[in-house]
C-alpha cells in the first residue's frame, strides 16, 4: 500500500525463499525467486489494451517477460507452455474474508470478528490468516490470484486487512501487503446486537465514538511528536495515527445513502484516505461520491437484498462506473451458506447487468489493483508485472465456461476444470 | 359432497379464469423448449382460457382467428420454472415448543404481498413449494403455490379435487434440528423421535377405526396425527432436508420402514451415495451454492451433484431455498449444474418437469403441452447464458411479470424500493412516492 509496507512485505518473501531452498520436503512450493512458463491463448485479455488474438505471455522467474501475438513473441527454448482459449490477468478480489472465516463455520475456524470491544484497530490480519484454508484454494480455482482479506464488517472498527496471493502454506508465503486497510463499519452493521453488548446502539453514537477515537489518536500522535517518542506505546492509537497520516486507508463498509454521507463527513473532517465498501445505495449519491474522489468496492453483485442492503441493485457497479467513480468488485463477507462468494461469478453478473464484459474484467483486475495500491505488481499482463494469469475454455463470465488453470508468478497453482 | 366440490371448483374458476370473452394469445417465432419433446426452432405457442391450446412449429400450428399475436422471434420460450423449496413470503412453521409439529400449516403464515414473490416471478418461477424452516424434525405442512398476481393466500394456492390447498410435509435431520430439549441432541435420538411419532399416528388411526366400528368414542381428534396419516397414506409427500451421507441413508431407512413418499432436499453428499438413492427410487431436489461449507454438514457439497445423480438415474430437480439463493437467478443454478457435467436436457428438465413430478403436479405444469396450464417464461436468449434475461413470466395465461414495466424491472434488477412489499392504492405512505 505505502512504500513502508511494501518494503516490509519483501522480508517474508525472502524468508520464504530461504525456507523452501533449505527444505527437501514440503508442498509443490514455488522455487525461489519465481517460476518460468509460457501461456498461449486464442484470446489474451491484457487489461492494458485491446485483446490479442493468438497471444503469448512469457513468464520468467515469476515476472512477465514478454506479451504479444504468437507471431511476434518468441518462447524461450525448453520452457513449459500451457494453452487455453481465453487468458486474462489473475483476478483480484478487492474485498473478501477468506483465510479468516473458515469453511466449516464453527467457532474454532471463525476469526473475522472479535466482539469484545467495538473498536480494535490493533488486530492484525496476519495473525489470523490461514493460508491453507480450503476456501482460499476454492476461490483460486476460479482464477483469483490476489485477495484483499482480513477482519470482517460487523463492528465499528473490527481490525486490519492484508493483501495476499492465493498461494503458499504460510501467511509469509502468501502476503504481499501485511497491513492494507482498517476495516470500519457504519450503519446498522456497526450497532450492537443487543443491549448487553454496550454501545454503539445508534448511528449517531457510532459516528461519535469513531470521531472521539480518531481525535484521541491525533492527540497521541501530536504528543509523540513533541517528545520525540510516545510516553507509553498504545497499539490501538498507533494504528489510528497511521490512518490519520494517510499510511493506511479506512475501508468503510456502509450501505444506506445517509450512512455513505456520514462516512464522507469523517473523511472530510480528518483528511483520512478512504475506500467505501458495499455501498448498496451508492446510486442515490453518485454525485457526492464522485466529487469526493473516494473509490468504491461494490458489494457482491448477488449479495442478498435484505436488511439495510434491501435496496441494492445488480446494476450498482454499472451506475458508478458510468458516473466515473473508480471501483472494484468483491466477493464480500458471508456469515452463512455459501461461506464465500466467488469473484468470477459476481463479476459475471455485474457484466450482464450493465457493466459489460470489458469493464467487468477491468474491475476484477487492473481497477482493483489500482484501488488496492498494488498496480505496480499485478492487475495487467504487461512486461515487468507478476506472472499471475487465469485460463478459461471460453468467455470467462459464461456460466458454462470453465476456469482451466490459475498461475501465480509463473507457477500453475490450480489446474483441471472448474 | 359432490355439490360442495362443484361449488369449490366454481369458486376456483371465478378467481383464476381469464375475463370472459378474452381472446387467445399466440406467441410466434420463438425457439420453444417444450421439455417433453425436441426443441422447436421456429415455434408457435397458443394459449387460451389459462391453458395451452397448441404447441408446435410454424407449419403445424394454426393460429385461431382473433388471437392476440406476440411476435417473439429470436426469443426463447420454456415452461414456467418449478421451485421445489422456497421461503418467499416470510413463512414460519413450528415454534420452539416441540421438535415435531405436523399440525402446523405454513399457509397460515405467508405474506403474499412481500417483494419475495415478485422477485420469484421476475426469475421465471411460476410454481413454488413454500416451506417452513429446517430447525425441527418436522416443522409443518408446506404449501404449493402458483405465482398468480393475487393479494391473498387463497388466490395463490393450488387446490386438490376437494378444494383443499395442496402441500407436503417438511422434515429435517442432521444438525439444524439438534437443540436443547425437548429437541433431540443426537442423530439417533432424532430418528427415534420420528419413529415414535409415526408409530403413534398408526396407533391413533387404528384406535379411531375401532371406535368408529364399535360406535364408541374415547380418542380425541389430533390434528398432528391426522397430518402424519396423510403422510403415511401417500397423499402428503415428505420434503426432507438432509445433507450428510449417513443422514441421507437414515431418511431412506425410515421411508422403508413406514412407506411414506419422500423427496430429498439439498442432499449435499448426494454424490457419495447416488447409487443408494437410485436404488430406493427417491427423487432429489438439489441446491448448488457458490462455495462449499458455511455449515459443517455441507462441507462436501459439490457442483457435480446434478451430474452424479443424473448418471445414477435419479429424478433430479432444483430449488432456490430463497433466501439462500436468489429466486431471480434460478436459471443460473441449472447452468452451474451443466458447468459441472449435467446434460443440458437434464438440467432443463430439472428446472421444470422434475419439480412438477415432485409436487404431484405433472399433469398441470412442467412442460409445454396442449391442455396444460399456460405457465411459461419468455427469455431473451439461451436459458444457460449469464447474459440472458427473463423478459416475461406468464401464469395460467396471464402475464405476471414484464421486464419492460418499470416496477417489474425494479424487482428484477433491484434499486430503491425494491424491498418494499407490493403497495396498495390507498396506502398513505405511497402517495406521490417516486423513486
Amino acid at each position: 500500500m505505502t512504500s513502508r509496507s511494501r518494503a516490509r512485505s519483501l522480508a517474508p518473501l525472502l524468508a520464504a525463499g530461504l525456507v523452501i531452498a533449505a527444505s527437501s520436503t514440503g508442498s509443490p512450493a514455488r522455487a525461489a525467486p519465481g517460476d518460468s512458463l509460457a501461456v498461449r491463448g486464442a484470446t489474451v485479455h491484457t487489461a492494458a489494451g485491446p485483446p490479442i488474438e493468438d497471444g503469448v505471455v512469457v513468464v520468467l522467474d515469476g515476472k512477465i517477460h514478454a506479451v504479444g501475438p504468437a507471431s511476434e513473441v518468441e518462447i524461450p527454448e525448453g520452457i513449459k507452455t500451457v494453452s487455453a482459449a481465453v487468458v486474462t490477468p489473475g483476478l483480484i478480489d478487492a474485498h473478501t474474508v477468506v483465510g479468516l472465516t473458515g469453511h466449516l463455520n464453527q467457532d474454532h475456524d471463525q476469526d473475522q470478528l472479535e466482539r469484545s470491544a467495538p473498536i480494535q484497530p490493533e488486530l492484525r490480519a496476519i495473525d489470523a490468516y490461514d493460508a491453507r484454508e480450503r476456501l482460499v484454494r476454492w476461490v483460486r480455482g476460479f482464477g483469483v490470484t490476489t485477495v484483499h482479506t482480513g477482519h470482517a464488517p460487523g463492528l465499528l472498527v473490527s481490525g486490519q486487512t492484508l493483501i495476499a496471493k492465493t498461494r503458499g502454506d504460510t501467511v509469509d508465503d502468501a502476503v504481499i501487503v501485511p497491513r492494507a486497510m482498517l476495516a470500519v463499519t457504519l450503519g446498522e452493521g456497526a450497532l450492537s446486537r443487543d443491549e448487553d453488548d454496550g454501545p454503539p446502539g445508534t448511528r449517531s453514537k457510532a459516528v461519535a465514538m469513531l470521531r472521539s477515537e480518531l481525535i484521541r489518536a491525533r492527540d497521541y500522535r501530536d504528543r509523540s511528536d513533541e517528545r520525540g517518542e510516545p510516553r507509553d506505546r498504545d497499539l490501538r492509537l498507533e494504528v489510528l495515527a497511521a490512518a490519520l497520516d494517510g499510511e493506511i486507508p479506512l475501508m468503510v463498509t456502509v450501505h444506506r445513502h445517509n450512512d455513505i454521507l456520514a462516512a464522507l463527513r469523517i473523511r472530510d473532517e480528518f483528511g483520512v484516505r478512504m475506500v467505501l465498501d458495499g455501498a448498496s445505495e451508492a446510486y442515490l449519491v453518485t454525485g457526492e461520491i464522485s466529487r469526493s474522489g473516494v473509490p468504491v468496492i461494490v458489494h457482491p453483485t448477488m449479495k442478498r437484498a435484505v436488511g439495510e442492503a434491501e435496496n441494492l441493485s445488480m446494476e450498482t457497479a454499472a451506475r458508478l462506473a458510468d458516473a466515473g467513480v473508480p471501483l472494484a468488485l468483491s466477493s464480500g463477507y458471508e456469515s452463512y451458506v455459501p461461506k464465500t462468494r466467488v469473484l468470477l461469478f459476481e463479476a459475471a453478473i455485474a457484466a450482464a447487468y450493465g457493466l459489460g464484459a470489458e469493464r467487468a474484467l477491468g474491475a476484477a483486475t487492473v481497477d482493483a489493483a489500482r484501488l488496492l495500491g498494488i498496480d505496480d505488481r499485478v492487475g495487467t499482463l504487461e512486461v515487468g508485472k507478476d506472472g499471475d494469469l487465469a485460463l478459461f475454455d471460453g468467455d470467462p463470465f459464461e456460466y458454462t465456461s470453465h476456469c482451466v488453470g490459475t498461475i501465480i508468478e509463473g507457477q500453475q497453482v490450480s489446474r483441471g476444470e472448474r | 359432497m359432490k355439490i360442495a366440490m362443484l361449488l369449490a371448483a366454481a369458486l376456483v374458476l371465478s378467481t383464476i379464469a381469464p375475463p370472459v370473452g378474452a381472446a387467445s394469445d399466440a406467441f410466434v417465432g420463438a425457439r420453444l423448449i417444450p421439455i417433453d419433446g425436441e426443441e422447436i426452432a421456429d415455434g408457435v405457442l397458443v394459449v387460451e382460457n389459462g391453458r395451452i391450446l397448441a404447441v408446435g412449429d410454424a407449419t403445424s400450428v394454426s393460429i385461431p382467428d382473433g388471437a392476440r399475436l406476440h411476435e417473439v422471434r429470436g426469443r426463447v420460450i420454456m415452461p414456467g420454472l418449478v421451485d421445489t423449496h422456497s421461503h418467499i413470503g416470510g413463512p414460519s412453521g413450528g415454534d420452539r415448543s416441540a421438535p415435531i409439529q405436523p399440525e402446523v400449516r405454513v399457509l397460515d403464515a405467508i405474506d403474499v404481498r412481500s417483494a419475495g414473490l415478485q422477485r420469484a416471478q421476475a426469475g421465471g418461477i411460476t410454481t413454488v413449494n413454500v416451506m417452513p424452516g429446517s430447525g425441527h424434525l418436522m416443522s409443518g405442512q408446506t404449501i404449493y403455490l402458483k405465482l398468480r398476481d393475487g393479494d391473498t393466500i387463497d388466490e395463490l394456492a393450488i387446490l386438490d379435487d376437494e378444494g383443499r390447498p395442496r402441500g407436503g410435509m417438511k422434515m429435517a435431520n442432521g444438525t439444524n434440528s439438534r437443540r436443547d430439549p425437548p429437541f433431540p441432541g443426537t442423530r439417533a435420538k432424532s430418528a427415534a423421535l420420528v419413529r415414535q411419532a409415526f408409530v403413534s399416528a398408526l396407533e391413533y388411526r387404528d384406535a379411531r377405526a375401532r371406535e368408529r366400528e364399535d360406535g364408541t368414542q374415547g380418542t380425541d381428534r389430533d390434528l398432528g396425527k391426522e397430518a402424519l396419516l396423510e403422510v403415511l397414506d401417500g397423499t402428503r409427500v415428505v420434503h426432507h432436508h438432509t445433507h450428510r451421507h449417513d443422514d441421507i441413508l437414515t431418511v431412506l431407512r425410515l421411508k422403508e420402514e413406514f412407506g411414506f413418499r419422500v423427496v430429498l432436499h439439498h442432499v449435499s453428499d448426494a454424490w457419495k451415495v447416488a447409487d443408494r438413492i437410485a436404488a430406493a427410487d427417491v427423487p432429489c431436489s438439489i441446491i448448488l451454492v457458490d462455495s462449499p461449507g458455511g455449515k459443517l454438514e455441507a462441507r462436501d457439497i459439490a457442483f457435480e451433484n446434478g451430474a452424479a445423480l443424473e448418471r445414477s438415474g435419479v429424478l433430479v430437480g432444483f430449488h432456490t431455498d430463497d433466501w439462500i439463493t436468489d429466486s431471480r437467478l434460478f436459471l443460473r443454478m441449472a447452468a452451474l449444474a451443466v458447468r459441472a457435467g449435467m446434460t443440458r436436457r437434464g438440467a432443463l428438465h430439472a428446472l421444470t418437469m422434475a419439480g412438477a413430478r415432485m409436487l404431484d403436479l405433472e399433469d398441470r405444469v412442467g412442460s409445454l403441452a396442449a391442455g396444460k396450464d399456460a405457465d411459461f417464461v419468455l427469455l431473451s436468449g439461451d436459458p444457460f447464458s449469464v447474459y440472458t434475461k427473463v423478459l416475461e413470466t406468464w401464469v395460467e395465461g396471464r402475464k405476471v411479470f414484464d421486464r419492460r414495466e418499470e416496477k417489474d424491472r425494479l424487482w428484477a434488477v433491484g434499486g430503491y424500493g425494491a424491498g418494499d412489499p407490493r403497495t396498495t392504492e390507498l396506502g398513505c405512505l405511497d402517495e406521490g412516492e417516486s423513486r
